[in-house]
């Protein structure tokens, strides 16, 4: 008895710190400390668990080697992940560990309706035994957590390039049937209690994982931020789903709030993007951006700079913003660019990096790979700010970011990322955009202000080009 | 239904308050905080951990299926807690780094 009540203290401290975590984790000071806050209640929840959890008959737990054993395992395999990752992986490795996550709590399902059915199998009153409520849970862990995984497996393969884009005419159809057979499969089994109930349920697994599979398939990088956040929140239902199950209070709590806080980061997100949810789920850059863009058939010429010439231009101007995107990740640029960044402000130049919410792969991964170039945090400035200034800026220098700068977004209703906002570079003195081709970007559209009399174009990987930049800076 | 919303009030107050909380909490969050929050957030729903040790500690020897399974699970929910956080601290290391300089 004492030790339920030791067990029902330590959840409660372990919910208190994943709320005191998240919180401290919304503030720059704070953040550091809240993950070691909030991992240090996991760690106090994990062996508070493994040592006072009785069952309803008082038992304790028992094969501690096996759970050791897959502690020890999966601890030193995602330690030593997290540890050997490049910076610019980040964003896959996230995506990797939710639908680890997400595999876990579908497994927990799995096993619970196993156990369900060999205790009542052969049993008239099969579910008589249980509450209709009981089974909902499972199903809704199973559902979820497969979802969550298949999904996230998918985005981590198209994050490191292992995957292609993927659609065919009438998916959305196709997942929004494989949705409507997934939700009147669980109605049908919950209402009617046929007796194939073991044939439904795997039928369920497999149709989940098949939707996680074909909704993240044909939704392209653009939208992989979203995509990543939502499936972070759907593995916290799917989590707290197992806290439902097993009463376990410390369960849900963590799992509700990363479902609720990863809900509305999400829609945040969305916003940033003007676009809804619903867009983002059935829908896709597809088609409808081949068309805008080989609307204009005529050929178009863009403007060359040499390095030398972008070199005098940059340390003779009295202001420069840099934008990066996806483009300086690729090229593990962030050190050099503030290499760049320290000759200049040197020689009385003052510089500012401007953020768009979606640059890179993932909100704030610009942040995070400046930051490991020791940016300092107060020239990262963010999309509003970012558009006043552009309007006095001497030299906009674009690091590998395309669909954040492209005035079609504001001036061509045709396009489909129209009244998405974006870095008015356009409206500086001078734009330089630095990409390795003259490929579109990962919305796979076109963006004219390549084309516009007042940019330059520089060919080239970001980080050589800002290395020979450097050099030429330097020699001035 | 109305029974069942009944045995199980108290959860369903903790669902409401925690849903209000999580979007309390993340909606003063600065946009560099983003990656940060997602990660830290993605550490913390790793406490699915916990559902997989007690259904291993459940399973009966015998039972390799749900011996194999919840090992997996347990694997699995190690890897996301660990990995998570371990991930997170990295990301935020780097802030502080900036911060003291």
């Amino acid at each position: 008895m004492i030790q339920q009540s030791v067990l029902t203290v330590i959840y409660l401290i372990a919910a208190v710190t994943f709320i005191l975590g998240l919180k401290m984790l919304s503030s720059p000071t704070s953040a550091r400390k809240g993950n070691l806050v909030a991992a240090a209640g996991m760690v106090l929840a994990i062996i508070g668990t493994i040592v006072f959890y009785q069952d309803e008959e008082g038992r304790y737990l028992k094969n501690h080697v096996w759970i050791f054993g897959g502690l020890v395992i999966g601890t030193v395999v995602g330690w030593v992940a997290a540890r050997k990752v490049k910076m610019t992986a980040m964003p896959e490795m996230v995506s990797l560990f939710n639908g680890m996550g997400g595999a876990c709590a579908a497994l927990i399902s799995l096993i619970e309706f196993n156990h369900l059915t060999s205790q009542y199998s052969g049993q008239d009153g099969f579910f008589s035994a249980l509450s209709g409520g009981f089974l909902f849970i499972i199903f809704l862990g199973l559902i979820i957590g497969s979802i969550s995984f298949a999904g996230s497996m998918v985005a981590w393969g198209k994050l490191n390039g292992s995957l292609k884009d993927f659609s065919f005419k009438g998916q959305h159809w196709f997942n929004f049937i494989i949705l409507f057979l997934i939700l009147s499969l669980v109605v049908y089994t919950l209402a009617w209690r046929p007796d194939m109930t073991q044939v439904l349920f795997y039928l369920v697994l497999i149709l989940s994982l098949l939707y996680g599979l074909f909704f993240v398939m044909p939704i392209g990088g653009a939208d992989m931020p979203v995509v990543i956040s939502l499936l972070n929140s759907f593995t916290g239902v799917a989590a707290a789903s197992g806290g439902f199950l097993y009463d376990n209070k410390a369960m849900l709590t963590g799992g509700i709030l990363v479902g609720a806080a990863g809900t509305l980061l999400t829609i945040l997100m969305c916003k940033a993007m003007n676009r809804s949810i619903l867009n983002v789920l059935i829908g896709n850059f597809g088609g409808g951006g081949a068309a805008a863009g080989a609307k204009d058939g005529s050929v178009k010429s863009v403007k060359e700079i040499s390095i030398n010439d972008l070199a005098i231009s940059l340390n003779y101007s009295k202001s420069v913003v840099i934008v990066p995107g996806y483009g300086l990740a690729v090229a593990q640029a962030q050190k050099v660019t503030k290499e760049l960044e320290d000759i200049l402000e040197a020689n009385g130049v003052e510089v500012k990096y401007a953020i768009h919410p979606v640059a890179g792969r993932m909100p704030g991964h610009m942040n995070v790979l400046l930051a490991e170039a020791d940016v300092p945090y107060p020239k990262l400035i963010d999309l509003e700010e970012a558009n006043e200034l552009l309007t006095h800026t001497d030299v906009v220098l674009v690091l590998g970011a395309n669909d954040v700068v492209n005035p079609a977004a504001k001036d061509d209703p045709s396009s489909p990322i129209y009244g998405m906002p974006v870095l008015e570079v356009w409206k500086s003195k001078m734009t330089v955009v630095v990409k390795r081709s003259m490929g579109s970007g990962y919305a796979g559209i076109e963006n004219p202000l390549f084309f516009q009399d007042k940019t330059r174009m520089l060919f080239g990987d970001a980080k050589k080009v800002l290395q020979n930049l450097v050099t030429e800076v330097k020699a001035l | 239904m109305l029974e069942w919303i009944n045995t199980h009030q108290q959860i369903i107050y903790i669902v409401l308050l925690m849903v209000f909380l999580g979007i309390e909490i993340i909606g003063r969050v600065p946009s560099v905080l983003h990656t940060p929050l997602m990660s830290g957030a993605n550490a913390i729903h790793g406490v699915v951990v916990l559902g997989a040790i007690i259904v291993m500690g459940k399973a009966e020897s015998d039972n390799y299926m749900a011996l194999i399974l919840g090992f997996l699970a347990v694997i699995l929910g190690a890897l996301n807690v660990a990995g998570g956080f371990v991930v997170t601290d990295r990301m935020l290391e780097m802030f502080k780094q900036k911060k003291s300089k």
